[in-house]
């Protein structure tokens, strides 16, 4: 039995397990510093991007090590891989709530708070759902919970064309919000990549359990997955 | 593709000792098949019972058959004709001590040839068929135990080839060797099956991902799964296999 190569294993699976949550705080922030237009939140997330970046390299560091040190096949080459590919989703994922967070520091002051969001909210929580179920299928080793997130991407599309039209007649109805309307439809497709980066994760956990790629039917969905 | 040999529900004992237990593989030509498992699992046994070299073990009875080419090579068959078809390269190195020209005329020599000018032709081709020509064409008259283990091994490879067999079998074939000599036999394996069907045993795994086309893992006398080695080395089916490639085995 390997049993120190059994320990770092555990290690890694810490240290995706620690990089989620941070995601899903960083997520959470966003969402908050985004609906409450709360600029000293949205100031901190960014800051909080970091921690992410810092977490990433960690674990890149020590899958590195292991693929070196331990030549890995199998089951093992799978995790190890898997994981190398999805904390650059979830560092992505990071990247883009730090975005969101910096268009709401852009809002002016005096810009009309009563801006119907709508459908943003939705868009918001649909991609936190995504976001905490990939990770809980990396962590649970749930084959299951992964592909039901690659599926709920629809609904996060779906939302964003519905924010997308709601956008449009808000501009035909007042020019005047125009610019913010603009900044809003930007932060609805951050969230739609959000949801994008989820469903690579979830596939890298189909991956790691499975060793099948694309193993949740959704193939070609996103452009960074093809070919994969 | 074709197969070179296929074994066919074989048996193996070693007195009352079963050492192989209805094994079935197929063999391509002009493929690498590696066998692997934890030591006494059979392979080498298999591996030995393709030229017969188990025929020298005494108390050694074998069950089933192996078709090369189509042909029971344990029916009425020429064993020394068959063994010319299906060389053999060991673990260490073992050239005969003698100069490094006769150890490769040595097989050629006894199954008939004398004419110089064809025997200078064998031992060049072979020895360039080995990689080595170039590193020893200067002083083939020289004691072959004067060579480094690695050029030992390529010159034992040599002496296998210049019988011109159809079949290669290698026994760890690089166990004794440093890694730059392990590479240039790898290299080599890689080059070689471009003319022979090659089957190495081997317990560097890395070894067989690099080379081998097909892995056979063996356990205890069984074949437990035989699959295009990129596919058995990623998703084993079988747990066992898991456990021994991953090094939980046991």
């Amino acid at each position: 039995m390997r049993a120190r190569f059994e320990i770092q294993l555990e290690k890694l699976n810490q240290g995706v397990t620690e990089m989620g949550a941070l995601v899903e705080e960083a997520l959470e922030h966003a969402i908050d510093a985004l609906v409450h237009e709360n600029r000293e939140v949205a100031e901190k997330n960014i800051e909080f991007d970091r921690e992410i970046d810092q977490k990433m390299k960690e674990i890149e560091t020590l899958c590195l090590k292991l693929l070196l040190s331990q030549q890995p096949v199998a089951k093992d080459l799978r995790l190890i891989s898997a994981v190398l590919k999805m904390v650059s989703d979830l560092e992505r994922i990071g990247d883009q709530c730090a975005d969101i967070s910096e268009i709401v520091l852009t809002f002016p002051a005096d810009s009309e708070k009563g801006l119907e969001l709508k459908y943003i909210p939705l868009m918001a929580d649909a991609t936190r759902k995504m976001v905490t179920e990939s990770v809980d299928a990396f962590v649970k080793k749930d084959l299951e919970l992964a592909k039901a997130v690659c599926e709920y991407d629809d609904v996060v599309d779906d939302l964003f064309d519905s924010v997308r039209r709601n956008l449009i007649t808000a501009i035909r109805e007042n020019m005047e919000n125009g610019e913010k309307i603009i900044d809003i439809l930007m932060i609805a497709k951050y969230f739609e990549r959000i949801g994008d980066h989820a469903v690579n994760v979830a596939k890298w956990v189909i991956f790691s359990i499975t060793g099948e790629r694309n193993g949740c039917g959704y193939i070609g969905h996103d452009e960074d997955m093809k070919g994969k | 593709m074709t197969a070179k040999i296929n074994i066919k529900n074989v048996n193996l004992f070693y007195t009352q000792f079963q050492a192989l237990k209805k094994v079935n593989l197929d063999i391509e030509k002009n493929e690498i098949t590696a066998f692997i498992g934890p030591s006494g699992c059979g392979k080498s046994t298999l591996l030995k019972s393709l030229n017969r070299m188990n025929d020298l073990i005494e108390g050694c009875r074998i069950e089933g058959e192996i078709l090369l080419d189509g042909q029971n090579i344990y029916g009425k068959i020429d064993v020394n004709a068959l063994r010319k078809r299906v060389g053999m390269v060991f673990q260490k190195p073992n050239p005969f001590p003698m100069s490094i020209y006769e150890n490769v005329a040595y097989g050629p020599k006894t199954h008939g040839i004398r004419s110089k000018v064809k025997l200078d032709e064998i031992v060049e081709t072979s020895l360039k068929n080995a990689a080595i020509w170039d590193e020893l064409k200067d002083r083939l008259k020289k004691n072959a135990l004067s060579l480094s283990g690695g050029q030992q091994q390529r010159l034992c490879v040599a002496r296998a080839l210049a019988v011109e067999p159809e079949v290669l079998l290698m026994d760890e074939p690089t166990s004794a060797l440093d890694p730059i000599s392990t590479a240039k036999i790898e290299d080599l394996v890689l080059e070689l099956k471009k003319k022979y069907t090659i089957v190495i045993v081997t317990h560097n795994m890395q070894q067989a991902t690099r080379i081998s086309d097909k892995t056979a893992f063996f356990l205890l006398g069984e074949m437990i799964e035989f699959n295009e080695t990129e596919t058995l080395f990623s998703i084993p089916k079988d747990k066992r296999t898991e456990d021994y490639i991953t090094g939980r085995f046991g």
